[in-house]
């Protein structure tokens, strides 16, 4: 492979991989053309969507194009990434390691474990509860409600992997608990439970991004955001709703 | 409920989200700060407002802010900081019961409530990209006084 089929390569890992993580649309292109800059590809263009990345380099080279299917949010592989670019530009890496260390990253699953999640979904659940103005008595079935409804996303997402099924019966099982709740009477004001333990599924990342997206003139990428982050509030609402209307 | 409660549960809750979304580990403190800064930004002002467009707007603004400055400090991407910062601002008691008021056929109120809900997420977004570029800005006029001297 030559230096600059390496360095194209290399670029477009790193979008890649960001694009799985979450990050902004400006920043991955910022990131590949900055990346580039430095491997002398002058002429590049990148056009960054969240389902896929084209990335033309300039002749005589091809045009490339990935696919991007999976998308997550992975705070630190977004930093890694950028910390492998920034050394890259300051010629603290060469391209070879670059690269290397981009792959090593792609494999590696750097997440914590599962069960600190799914504590910290019924944490944050529980904090919310409170920060709404919910009653000291409710607290125990909102923590409750959170991590039942994280594991049952995460369950749900690797058994079918359609995130909007997932969440539609994530919010589901959080109603249900609540709902339980309040009928054995450890639990008070059914709203407040279900708000708190629902805010998890929240796609908060997604709206901002879509917003910031659109403003930057991103407008693709912001309206592709856009609809999953109302069709996964609309899979929330309506598995709020299923148990709701009865 | 008093101010070093509600600190206290933002920073928990920023930290449990901080989690979920896999900050790195280092930084998962400088979330919670984040998230705690701007809740308490959002809840002063809706007490002295009233109204929590203005409040998610003035609340999102401290986030980005916050965020920026250890964006720079730590040279990480901002994205780090502020997701875990704007999640407690995000109108999920709205859009809760906006979905409420739907299944009770009760769409007048239902719309009211939706409506408040999209006003909130776009004073997020204004909020955060005003912040960015007004600290854009900061740094660019910094920078060109510097090259002056």
């Amino acid at each position: 492979m030559s230096d600059k089929e390496m360095a194209i390569d290399c670029c477009l890992l790193a979008g890649r991989l960001m694009m799985e993580a979450g990050a902004e649309t400006y920043r991955v292109e910022d990131t590949m053309d900055r990346m580039a800059k430095t491997q002398e590809l002058a002429a590049i263009h990148s056009f960054v969507t969240p389902t896929g990345i084209i990335l033309s380099p300039g002749s005589p080279h091809h045009t490339k194009l990935i696919r991007i299917t999976n998308r997550s949010t992975d705070l630190e592989k977004i930093a890694l990434v950028n910390a492998i670019s920034r050394r890259l530009s300051t010629g603290e890496y060469t391209l070879e390691q670059a690269y290397e260390r981009l792959k090593e990253i792609q494999k590696a699953n750097v997440m914590f474990p599962l069960w600190l999640q799914i504590v910290a979904a019924g944490v944050a659940s529980g904090s919310f509860l409170m920060l709404f103005n919910g009653l000291w008595q409710d607290v125990a079935a909102a923590v409750v409600a959170g991590g039942i409804g994280f594991i049952v996303v995460t369950f749900f997402q690797e058994l079918t992997n359609v995130k909007f099924f997932a969440e539609f019966v994530s919010a589901l099982a959080v109603a249900l608990v609540a709902f339980f709740a309040i009928q054995m009477g450890i639990g008070i004001e059914l709203d407040k439970i279900i708000i708190g333990g629902v805010m998890p599924l929240v796609p908060g990342l997604l709206i901002t991004n879509a917003v910031r997206d659109l403003m930057a003139g991103h407008f693709m990428s912001g309206l592709s955001k856009g609809a999953e982050a109302f069709l996964t509030a609309f899979a929330i609402g309506a598995g709020v709703a299923l148990v709701l209307s009865f | 409920m008093t101010w070093i409660m509600q600190a206290a549960l933002s920073f928990l809750a920023a930290i449990g989200f901080g989690i979920i979304f896999n900050a790195p580990r280092k930084m998962l403190f400088y979330c919670g700060i984040v998230g705690m800064a701007g809740w308490l930004i959002y809840s002063a002002s809706e007490m002295v407002s009233g109204d929590a467009v203005k409040a998610s707007f003035l609340g999102a603004f401290a986030v980005a802010l916050v965020a920026q400055i250890f964006a720079k400090r730590f040279k990480t991407p901002m994205i780090v900081f502020s997701v875990a910062g704007i999640i407690p601002l995000v109108p999920g008691g709205m859009a809760y019961n906006a979905m409420r008021h739907i299944v009770e056929n009760d769409y007048t109120t239902a719309i009211s409530f939706a409506s408040k809900a999209f006003m909130v997420s776009g004073a997020i977004a204004m909020g955060l990209v005003f912040a960015e570029v007004s600290i854009q800005l900061l740094y660019r006029g910094r920078s060109k006084r510097k090259n002056a001297a």
